[in-house]
């Protein structure tokens, strides 16, 4: 193995201390991991994914399955809806976080007893996450993939979160005037300029992040795949606008063609990223499942590593049924690298046996389902297997 | 609900209904209101009656008041060749308050948005075109909101105010969404005096 791991990092991010109430299968369920990685092992359906959305939830944005904040209250309860605490360590400071969400009311955050805006959430505490659904990332819609992008950014920098929202708010704008068939060119103007400043800081921070990424695969374990990432406009052109003047350009030059669309049709929400596996150079899409599942893990990492050389922290790593996909000797090595990384990561596998590699560095909770409860317990040594 | 609490009852569903105000704060409202008949409630219908009856825009600028012309544009000194547009009433009394501006206002009633269906006309901008042409202006300060709608809003019009029009706005300190009514007179003031070219 061709191990070349920077040095652990000195700065912390970690949940020391975590609360689930009411959320989805977990009733009241606390956690406070002893060791920086954590292995949940249970039967399917018992609520281990459960656990890492709550995480997710620590960060802005939708969560890691993108539900709507209603669907998460437990259902069997009477509670009028969820809530998720945890106390974090970031550097030398402590923090105590709260979110939670009542029916009919968006998603609540107060840090240190203060109520903050979501987006905050983004200074705090970086987290990334590898989770089933994104199997398909690259076969299916750029959307997807668009998205994968964009929380890398915004893992290097939380400010995109607010460019994303700002830009997304002035195309609904310009999206309704086309629908409406204004002619107004003055308006299309004051909404395009917005829309071009933004989008080009958009392009710039994912640019930066594929950059950043990019060269923290160099230091990768050979053992997992790496891929020539780029950011490419729709249809796989490379040469779409980049520039705010540019940007504006194509946006005025587009209102015809975008009238009788009857939306944007340039911008970078149309963007894609484009990954071409090394080892073989063909597009990842055209890879086997297991290596498109290896190069997502890869990518990961590289994130990893590139935030923990940028932030001198790594960020928290929410690895949702990754292990069954390697084989023992991969399985070993990613465990290994997240250890040198200094992430926490909190990693789900139906079997305890797949985290053997781990031994005695990580910390094990067994979840298990009460008729539709879940209920989390610490194996002890004793209970191996 | 006893028929002679009734009135009493209707009167705090109305206060309730005030800004700032909920159920128990009208109620306390209302009952202090009984108690001091004389000194407080009676001048206080006297003077809803009033503003009710002759509260009106300003037909130049917007601002509120209560006769067809305000008082500031009642005022020639305060034809300076300046025009200040804010979204809001509530902002323009925010720099009065911070007493930094010597000019005119334009209220526009709110910002541009395609999606809540608010276009130039609801927004008196055509007035404002007029007016830059009629009432000897200078300068125009944009001291819109930072937000998406604020912005597009104060490039709409800049957009349309050519040659030797100076268009400025707000300097830095302004925050993002903020509105201008939540800043102190000390950071309007600031934000005022380092106004920057739009
Ligand atoms: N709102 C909810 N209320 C109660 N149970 C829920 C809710 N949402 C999902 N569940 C339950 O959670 C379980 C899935 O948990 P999950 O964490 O995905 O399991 P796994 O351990 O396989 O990762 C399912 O049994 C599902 O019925
Ligand atoms: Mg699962
Ligand atoms: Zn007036």
């Amino acid at each position: 193995m061709t191990a070349n791991l920077p040095e652990p990092v000195s700065g912390t991010c970690a949940i020391e201390a975590l609360f689930l109430s009411h959320f989805r299968s977990h009733k009241v369920t606390r956690i406070e991991p002893k060791a920086r990685l954590v292995a949940l092992y249970g039967p399917n359906g018992a609520g281990k994914t459960n656990i890492l959305e709550a995480i997710s939830y620590l960060s802005p944005g939708r969560g890691l399955r993108r539900a709507v904040p209603e669907d998460i209250r437990r259902r069997e309860d009477a509670a009028p809806g969820w809530k998720v605490a945890a106390r974090l360590r970031v550097g030398d400071t402590q923090h105590e976080l709260e979110t939670w969400a009542e029916a009919g009311s968006g998603r609540h955050v107060h840090l240190d007893g203060k109520a903050v805006p979501q987006n905050r959430l983004g200074n705090l505490l970086r987290i990334l996450w590898l989770v089933p659904a994104m199997d398909r990332l690259w076969t299916e819609a750029a959307e997807g993939r668009r998205r994968f992008l964009d929380r890398m950014t915004l893992s290097f920098d939380p400010a995109h979160a607010d460019d994303a929202l700002r830009y997304e708010k002035a195309m609904r704008e310009r999206n309704r005037l086309l629908k409406d068939q204004v002619t107004d060119a003055h308006w299309y103007r004051a909404v395009e300029a917005q829309m071009a400043a933004t989008g080009a800081a958009i392009l710039l921070r994912r640019e930066a992040a594929i950059a950043a990424v990019t060269a923290a695969q160099r230091d990768g374990l050979d053992i997992f795949p790496k891929a020539a990432l780029a950011l490419i406009g729709p249809d796989a052109d490379e040469d779409f606008p980049r520039t705010e003047e540019a940007l504006l350009d194509a946006l005025s030059e587009g209102r015809n063609r975008d009238m009788s669309a009857g939306r944007t049709l340039v911008g970078p929400h149309r963007c894609d990223l484009s990954a071409i596996y090394a080892a073989k150079s063909i597009p990842a899409r055209e890879t086997s499942t297991g290596e498109q599942k290896a190069l997502l893990i890869s990518l990961v990492l590289a994130n990893v590593r590139a935030l923990a050389m940028a932030t001198g922290a790594a960020p928290v790593v929410l690895l949702d049924e990754v292990a069954a996909h390697l084989d023992q000797e991969r399985q070993a090595a990613l465990y290994d690298e997240l250890d040198a990384l200094g992430a926490q990561a909190w990693l789900t596998g139906t079997g305890r046996e797949l985290f053997d590699a781990l031994g005695a560095r990580a910390d094990y909770l067994q979840v298990t389902d009460d008729a539709g409860l879940s209920i989390v317990s610490e194996a002890g040594l004793n209970n191996q297997h | 609900m006893s028929d002679d609490t009734r009135d009493i009852e209707a009167l705090i569903d109305l206060m309730a209904r005030l800004p700032g105000l909920g159920p128990r704060s009208a109620r306390r409202a209302v009952l202090h209101l009984i108690k001091k008949r004389g000194p407080l409630m009676v001048p206080l219908v006297d003077a809803l009656r009033n503003v009710a009856e002759n509260a009106r825009p300003c037909l130049n600028c917007g601002n509120i008041g209560t006769s067809d012309l305000c008082a500031i544009c009642a005022d020639e000194t305060r034809a300076n060749g300046e025009i200040c547009v804010v979204e809001e009433v509530s902002d323009l009394w925010a720099m009065e308050r911070a007493g930094i501006f010597k000019g005119r206002y334009h209220v526009l009633g709110g910002t541009l948005s395609a999606l809540d269906a608010i276009g130039p006309e609801d927004l008196h901008i055509p007035k404002l075109l007029d007016r830059v042409a009629t009432e000897n202006v200078r300068e125009v300060i944009l001291a819109l909101n930072a937000t998406i709608d604020g912005q597009t809003t104060a490039h709409y019009i800049a957009d349309q105010l050519s040659g030797d029009i100076a268009v400025t706005s707000l300097a830095q300190g302004v925050p993002i969404g903020g509105e201008l009514d939540y800043l102190d007179d000390g950071t309007i003031t600031a934000a005022m005096r380092a106004r920057k070219s739009f």
